[in-house]
């Protein structure tokens, strides 16, 4: 069996989620391979080499894949699956736009978001919001497959893969990028953080989430929050945690002033310690929480920072 | 420009799914059904472009059981113009709805397919990437903003680090996500209207597509339940159960 695990990487650096989906690929069996798809992106597949467990790492560059679009993305994968029985990627926004057209273009059912491997061919993933697990087996013969990185420890970088360039596709593709807006921040990134702190509407306002800010910086978390949070503007989209935002489990999660709604819940509730400050004792979140503090935030927050 | 909109009738998304005890699915008996939200989200901002003048008809399509026609009306009430029923009782595959929906692009020409990102249900996220796979045309998902001029789609996205806009050439496919829009209610006098607009009655066979089962369900299961927790009193409290307790700060 030989299973191509598609990188995930902004061409300078590669992706934690890449080797926790590597771990996925291994636990499946048989040989690993990882392709790294980008323009410029040579210290990618060095890094990637170094994964352990990894056979050799296809190196793909070209103006095409700078931004690893859907089109092009499909364009590069499918013919090389002759050479393989199943393609993995991070469930990311990068893996869920184009995976499923890799998926259909070898006429073949995607398995989305898996949390577990039980056997080759037979998975764990989460349904309705995370309140249902669903273990399925796909008949099919290539199997399409996006992992929820959350759900498996990185592999070591330990390794010494050789790497093979290979071309990228020529183009022109019906998509162009025209721009992007990226959050700049010098906090841990959500999905990769050992404490997450996130704020919902009972904040207020986006200048609040300053009070969060602050705290996040003394325990080195990153910031998130829930989807009412984003939907009144007070933070970007990137924050939202939940079944269609990011999924977290880290160490520590920190929930301020959400109600926890099971959007949300879904997002978190894999956490190790879940922590939840909310005025509303009745609040759903209260139900997953570790620790609760039925307290006003707006006195809670300072002096939680004041106390670490 | 005539646009294409599939919906799904799933379970609403206030009620908590409950796994059936012998684990063969989750439980619908008697639960309340809704469009999926996204779905919702896709109607309405075909409706605002049929407001601006971008876009002529709208066909709402869905593949389901007979009761899919009260969600086909939810879309008309809205301001969809006619609809399409492809039904079955089966369960069916992203796959064979990205077949299903080709075939029905094949029949109706459309410029554009706006589908939700992800039914609530099964959160599977690929039947837009899949149609738009199937047809060759391009595909924006994810969308937070959407333009349509001169031939072209420019389409905000939603992606993990922030917003990408990208171009695509029409025809094309359009997912939705939350912040797109905020779709309306619709009026009485729309809801009487709507029970006056054509909904097509179809079968998968009318399509020529087989509905294949490619993922074998082996069972459904709970989630780990998490412990009940304790209600600390103070700040103080609480950091002090995390360092010397939970060990987690």
């Amino acid at each position: 069996m030989a299973i191509l695990v598609v990188a995930e990487h902004d061409n300078a650096h590669l992706s934690d989620a890449t080797n926790k989906t590597v771990t996925a690929a291994l636990k499946m069996g048989g040989d690993v391979d990882v392709l790294v798809a980008g323009e410029n992106a040579g210290d990618v597949a060095a890094e990637a080499a170094k994964i352990e467990g990894v056979r050799t790492v296809l190196h793909a560059d070209g103006p095409t894949l700078a931004k690893q679009l859907a089109e092009a993305m499909q364009a590069l994968i499918v013919p090389l699956m002759g050479d393989y029985d199943a393609v993995l990627a991070p469930a990311t926004t990068s893996g869920k736009n184009f995976m499923p057209r890799v998926a259909a273009a070898l006429d073949v059912m995607q398995i989305s978001e898996i949390v577990s491997v039980l056997a080759p061919d037979t998975f764990v993933r989460p349904i309705y919001a995370g309140n249902a697990m669903q273990t399925v087996k796909s008949t099919d013969k290539i199997k399409v497959i996006t992992v929820r990185p959350t759900a498996f420890d990185a592999a070591g970088n330990g390794g010494s893969a050789s790497v093979k360039s290979i071309d990228a596709p020529a183009g022109p593709f019906k998509s162009a990028f025209v721009s992007e807006e990226l959050t700049q921040s010098d906090r841990p990134e959500l999905t990769a953080a050992k404490i997450v702190i996130s704020g919902g509407r009972g904040m207020g306002s986006g200048e609040n989430f300053a009070m969060i800010e602050r705290i996040a910086d003394k325990l080195g978390a990153a910031v998130g929050a829930s989807r009412a949070a984003v939907d009144a503007g007070f933070v970007p989209n990137d924050y939202q945690v939940g079944q269609t935002g990011k999924v977290v489990a880290p160490e520590l999660y920190i929930a301020v002033g959400i109600s926890g709604a099971i959007q949300h819940l879904a997002g978190m509730k894999d956490s190790k310690v879940i922590v939840a400050i909310n005025k509303d004792e009745d609040a759903p979140i209260f139900q997953v929480a570790d620790y609760g503090l039925v307290a006003d935030l707006f006195k809670a927050l300072p002096e939680l920072e004041e106390a670490l | 420009m005539k646009v294409l909109v599939p919906v799904k009738r799933v379970i609403d998304y206030n009620v908590k799914a409950r796994v059936k005890p012998d684990g063969s699915g989750v439980d619908l008996a008697n639960v309340k059904m809704s469009m999926n939200p996204f779905g919702e989200i896709a109607v309405e901002e075909a409706v605002r472009l049929k407001e601006k003048g971008v876009v002529s008809e709208i066909v709402v399509v869905s593949i389901g059981p007979t009761q899919a026609q009260e969600t086909i009306r939810t879309a008309l009430a809205m301001g969809a113009d006619r609809g399409i029923l492809i039904q079955t009782d089966e369960a069916v595959e992203p796959l064979s709805v990205a077949k299903l929906l080709k075939a029905v692009v094949e029949e109706e020409k459309p410029e554009l397919a706006i589908l939700g990102k992800q039914a609530i249900d099964d959160d599977a996220n690929q039947t837009g990437q899949m149609l738009a796979a199937l047809l060759d045309w391009p595909q924006g998902t994810f969308a937070s903003e959407l333009e349509i001029a001169d031939g072209k789609a420019k389409i905000t996205r939603e992606i993990d680090g922030g917003l990408q806009t990208l171009a695509v050439e029409l025809p094309a496919v359009i997912t939705t996500d939350l912040r797109l829009n905020e779709p309306r209610y619709a009026s009485l006098p729309n809801i009487m209207k709507a029970k006056r607009k054509p909904i097509d009655m179809k079968t998968p066979d009318d399509y020529g597509v087989a509905l294949e089962t490619r993922l074998e369900q082996i069972k459904v299961e709970e989630p780990p339940k998490r412990q009940a927790g304790v209600i600390v009193e103070s700040v103080t409290e609480l950091v002090d159960k995390l360092k010397n307790e939970a060990g987690v700060i």
